[in-house]
């Protein structure tokens, strides 16, 4: 317990200091947007064992709709950011009813499928600029009281929203209906024996799921300014899968230090050594799917499992 | 669990930390984004870079007492890339000047950048005429060539000889719908009309079902409105389904890369519009000879366009003092532009470097006497003949 | 002209023709997706992979090695498909008895390094590769000029698919193959070395995408990222024609390249779509598969 604390408050003073330790805010706050997408993959992966392979329908239509309705329409932040949620929402209810009904390796193919169709439906769309994105989407202000042009500020505004989403998982874990998914995930025809409705859950978790993939989408497309079809991408569904593993599936940090390795690795590597980044990674990935299955903090948890709690 | 959490935090902050470079002030930083390994790599590519380097030796390595380097990276042909990098090194390595783009796409999405952190921003290789239209900027210069050039010179060659039914396979993003614009106007304006068009996605390989659909229109032209190995895909495989029987191939951007992979057995015959041309003139033949001997093939137009542009920001800072972004800006609009790529070129209130172009036509093998002898000169039009004499009236700048 | 619904009839039937081309690359695909899932239960998210290196060996083959496209068609399947045995060896083998989505997810990341591997040695942007001279030309059709090596595609993939159906289906050694996935321990019981049958099952798996690969290098420019545009099109096929199904595989490949050419010409924008949205009512109606058997 008391080793769980201290890891948090080391982790909160460096989130608070960082822009004055020199370190650039637009990357950090790229840093964030895929920790929370990964830590709102994971709730489904990690919490109810549902591998979906199109996570980046949700995180990049609400990206998408966030940033039109900036530019095109003058909508204010909070608001376009809200109605990029429920997009996601939507997006996430209708593709999980599908889904949902069938397990395994069929509900991977499914949500492959879906997404693709999402993605081909955003190269065609005109409002999303096809293979040009959309660009110069302006950050505006939080009801029109704090502007958010300046890096730093914007970053303190990610970061919250970010830690209200961490905390929000956290809370959705622990609390009853976390602990269903739990037995789901466990034992499902038992549970369904229990009397439990069990589609009913598996879709509730992957509706949340999505709903937060596309707030991460939202707030990317304010902090880098831009949107593109590689946010709806095969290769953005893959790389999120990429980061929860390696960091840990079931575990709450382990997503964020999953996002970060991997988003650190592509921005300096790339400089470095252009294509052979991806290599890297896949190596990393199949390293840890034949031994650390656990992932990074999955494994180190392991380690200490005798005495620390739960990080 | 502390020790080894903190390990790994210390860990990464030391790996956020060491590629932090410094931003020296004693350093002139040019930085080229660009397709280096993608559909326009040959084009302009590692060509580019190499040519940017002929310029600095050419300016004397130093310039205002500081040393003059160069950043490169890969856009991949994704905006959010060339964006990001672009701000990156604005913020962080005191990036002067941007050269480069390539893809209209990502070069108007780093306009955008140019414009909020006040870099020039010199695009080359792109062709979209909106990066001085509706796209414009203080800060960007086009230079080399545009979509309104090409559809003025190939277009306009093409429906002059007869060929008055167009049918386009386009590349699908700005660049390619721009220049089908371009060459449409100039279709319909000279008594043509077009009778459909169709998108291909950037980096389609088979082009087989959009070659039937141009088949099946029945047009006398096919305009192929993509570059790069777009372009060549789409040529060979009109060869290869005999449509070239049937109809007129309008190369709309070709690149002497492009006619060499091709071979002068495929390409020959075809019309082009180019802004320079390694067998032009002596001034000409000297440069390319020296970037043979680097990079054993002749330069590209837009290679020789990366020359120029660095040689001319970098005289043009000699020349007002500093690196100042608006003096150093001000100064490439009032001068003009005389070096081996063109003569009396100059810099338009829009942005657009307006000089000389030429329709060439591709020599059949019989008539090629040595290697890279490719082309011969059709028409030479004046810069005003190409694009217009006033500035685009999309471009806010244009208003005075 | 005939027209049909407004289209002209010669450009529905190019289009068709073309769907059939298309249609047989797939059903050659979906093949050797369909025999490893059918018969080991592991999804191989890597065929798109071994299909680009099996271009990419053909094309390394004749620009280095001066191997000409007919022993390409051989060599390259050849030895992709031992890559692919070492790849079984050294990592699936252990993931066996774990959740298949272990295997799905190995077969991902070995995907990405091979795929990441080729990109840093090769660029991007594709390499051509000449059509073999005995096959150039083209047949004229009437409403359309027929390259003789398309013709030649559909001939072989139908060829290979017929006689891979044949050996699974009505055969002692593809009996023996479907037994051990039902029981493996009986099987090993009767003293057949199941481990062996399922290395080279899963090699001549591998070994079918390489030579799909090596049929394409003429048509498709040999790129490093052409395995992973396919991959997806060639899942909903499989998924279409159910999963454990040779002849679901192959029937579906064929039936979705010409749906997707008649899409083509009536309404081009949805062609990239309109195999996933028969994907996705194929499992909202019938989610084993049009064939499946589960």
């Amino acid at each position: 317990m008391r080793a769980q604390i201290a890891v948090y408050a080391a982790l909160a003073i460096l989130a608070l200091a960082a822009p004055f330790l020199g370190l650039y805010p637009v990357f950090l706050m790229k840093l964030l947007c895929f920790a929370m997408f990964a830590c709102a993959f994971n709730l489904l992966l990690g919490y109810t064992k549902m591998l979906s392979f199109g996570h980046a329908a949700y995180f990049g239509s609400s990206a998408y709709v966030t940033g039109w309705l900036v530019t095109a329409r003058g909508w204010g932040t909070i608001e376009a950011i809200l109605a990029g949620v429920a997009l996601a929402t939507l997006l996430g209810l209708v593709i999980g009813a599908i889904a949902v009904r069938r397990q395994g390796i069929y509900f991977a193919m499914i949500t492959l499928a879906l997404s693709q169709l999402v993605f081909f439906v955003c190269l065609q769309a005109q409002f999303t600029g096809g293979e040009n994105g959309l660009q110069g989407i302006s950050r505006g202000s939080i009801f029109g009281i704090i502007a958010l042009g300046a890096d730093r500020t914007m970053y303190y505004f990610v970061l919250a929203v970010f830690v209200a989403v961490y905390l929000l998982i956290r809370r959705i874990v622990h609390s009853p209906f976390g602990q269903v998914l739990n037995a789901i995930r466990a034992n499902e025809p038992r549970a369904v024996s229990l009397g439990y409705k069990v589609d009913r859950y598996k879709l509730l978790a992957f509706v949340l799921s999505a709903s937060l993939a596309g707030l991460a989408g939202s707030l990317k497309a304010l902090v880098l300014g831009f949107v593109t079809l590689s946010d709806v991408s095969q290769g953005t569904s893959g790389e999120v899968i990429l980061m929860t593993l390696l960091g840990g599936s079931g575990t709450f940090l382990g997503p964020v230090v999953g996002a970060n390795v991997v988003v650190a690795l592509q921005e300096y590597l790339s400089d470095v050594v252009g294509a052979w980044v991806s290599v890297i990674i896949g190596a990393i990935f199949v390293i840890c799917v034949m031994t650390f299955r656990r992932g990074f903090v999955g494994e180190i948890q392991g380690r200490f499992a005798r005495g620390a709690g739960k990080l | 669990m502390l020790k080894p959490g903190i390990t790994a935090l210390c860990a990464l902050l030391s790996l956020y930390t060491s590629a932090q470079a410094a931003a020296a002030a004693d350093q002139i930083v040019i930085g080229d984004i660009d397709d280096l390994s993608g559909v326009y790599a040959d084009v302009q590519g590692q060509g580019g870079i190499e040519a940017v380097y002929m310029a600095i030796a050419d300016s004397g390595g130093t310039v205002l007492g500081k040393k003059v380097i160069v950043l490169s990276v890969d856009h991949q042909n994704k905006p959010d890339i060339g964006a990001s990098k672009f701000r990156e090194w604005a913020d962080q390595n005191g990036l002067n000047m941007l050269i480069g783009g390539s893809n209209t796409g990502v070069s108007i999405a780093m306009a955008k950048v140019a414009a909020v952190k006040k870099v020039p921003f010199f695009a080359i290789g792109a062709g979209g005429a909106s990066l001085t239209g509706a796209d414009c900027t203080a800060y960007t210069v086009h230079y080399a060539y545009d979509t309104t050039a090409l559809g003025n010179g190939t277009a306009s060659a093409i429906v002059k000889q007869g060929g008055k039914s167009w049918f386009f396979i386009t590349a699908d993003y700005a660049f390619g719908t721009q220049l089908q614009e371009a060459a449409t106007r100039v279709v319909i304006a000279n008594g043509g009309k077009v009778l459909g068009a169709v998108r291909a996605p950037l980096g389609t390989t088979d082009y087989s079902s959009f070659l039937l659909q141009a088949q099946a229109s029945g047009a006398q032209v096919l305009g192929l409105a993509n570059a790069g190995t777009d372009f060549s895909n789409s040529l060979k495989g009109a060869n290869e389904f005999g449509l070239t029987k049937s109809m007129t191939p309008a190369a709309l951007l070709a690149f002497i890369s492009d006619i060499h992979s091709l071979t002068l057995q495929t390409a020959q015959g075809l019309y082009l519009t180019t802004a320079w041309y390694w067998d032009l003139n002596d001034e000409t033949r000297t440069f390319a000879k020296r970037f043979f001997a680097k990079m054993h093939r002749e330069p590209t137009m837009t290679q020789a366009a990366y020359y120029s542009a660095a040689l001319q920001y970098l005289s043009a800072v000699k020349a007002v003092g500093s690196t100042d972004a608006d003096l150093v800006m001000a100064h490439l609009k009032q001068t003009k532009i005389n070096d081996m790529f063109t003569k009396n070129g100059y810099v338009r209130a829009d942005g657009l470097m307006v000089h000389t172009m030429y329709v060439m036509q591709v020599k059949t093998p019989a008539e090629s006497k040595y290697p890279w002898d490719y082309y011969k000169v059709i028409k030479v039009m004046s810069g005003e003949e190409a694009d217009g004499s006033q500035p685009d009236p999309a471009c806010v700048l244009a208003k005075k | 002209m005939t027209t049909v619904f407004g289209v002209p009839l010669p450009a529905i039937l190019g289009q068709l023709m073309l769907g059939l081309v298309n249609g047989s690359f797939y059903a050659l695909l979906s093949l050797g997706l369909a025999v490893i899932f059918g018969l080991m239960g592991v999804v191989n998210f890597a065929r798109g992979a071994f299909y680009m290196l099996g271009a990419f060996a053909a094309y390394v083959g004749l620009q280095f090695l001066g191997v000409n496209y007919w022993c390409a068609l051989i060599l390259a399947p050849l030895a992709v498909g031992l890559l692919g045995i070492a790849v079984e060896r050294l990592f699936l083998r252990h993931l066996y008895q774990l959740d298949p989505l272990y295997g799905l997810l190995l077969t991902f990341g070995i995907a990405l390094i091979i795929e990441g591997i080729m990109r840093g040695l090769f660029g991007a942007s594709g390499k051509s590769y000449p059509v073999p001279p005995l096959l150039q030309g083209g047949f004229n059709l009437g409403f359309m000029v027929l390259p003789i090596y398309r013709a030649w595609v559909v001939l072989a993939s139908l060829t290979v698919c017929g006689i891979t159906w044949f050996l699974i289906e009505r055969t002692r050694l593809g009996a023996t193959l479907r037994a051990a996935t039902e029981n493996a321990r009986l099987v090993q019981a009767f003293g057949i070395n199941v481990p062996l049958l399922v290395m080279s099952t899963y090699g001549a798996g591998v070994a079918l995408a390489a030579l799909a690969g090596v049929l394409a290098a003429p048509v498709v420019q040999v790129s490093p990222l052409m395995g992973s545009s396919l991959v997806i099109v060639v899942f909903a096929v499989v998924v279409i024609g159910g999963m454990g199904s040779i002849l679901g595989a192959v029937v579906s490949g064929l039936v979705l390249g010409l749906i997707e050419g008649l899409t083509k010409v009536v309404y081009p924008e949805a062609s990239n779509i309109v195999v996933f949205v028969i994907m996705a009512v194929v499992l909202i109606w019938r989610p084993t598969g049009l064939f499946g058997k589960e």
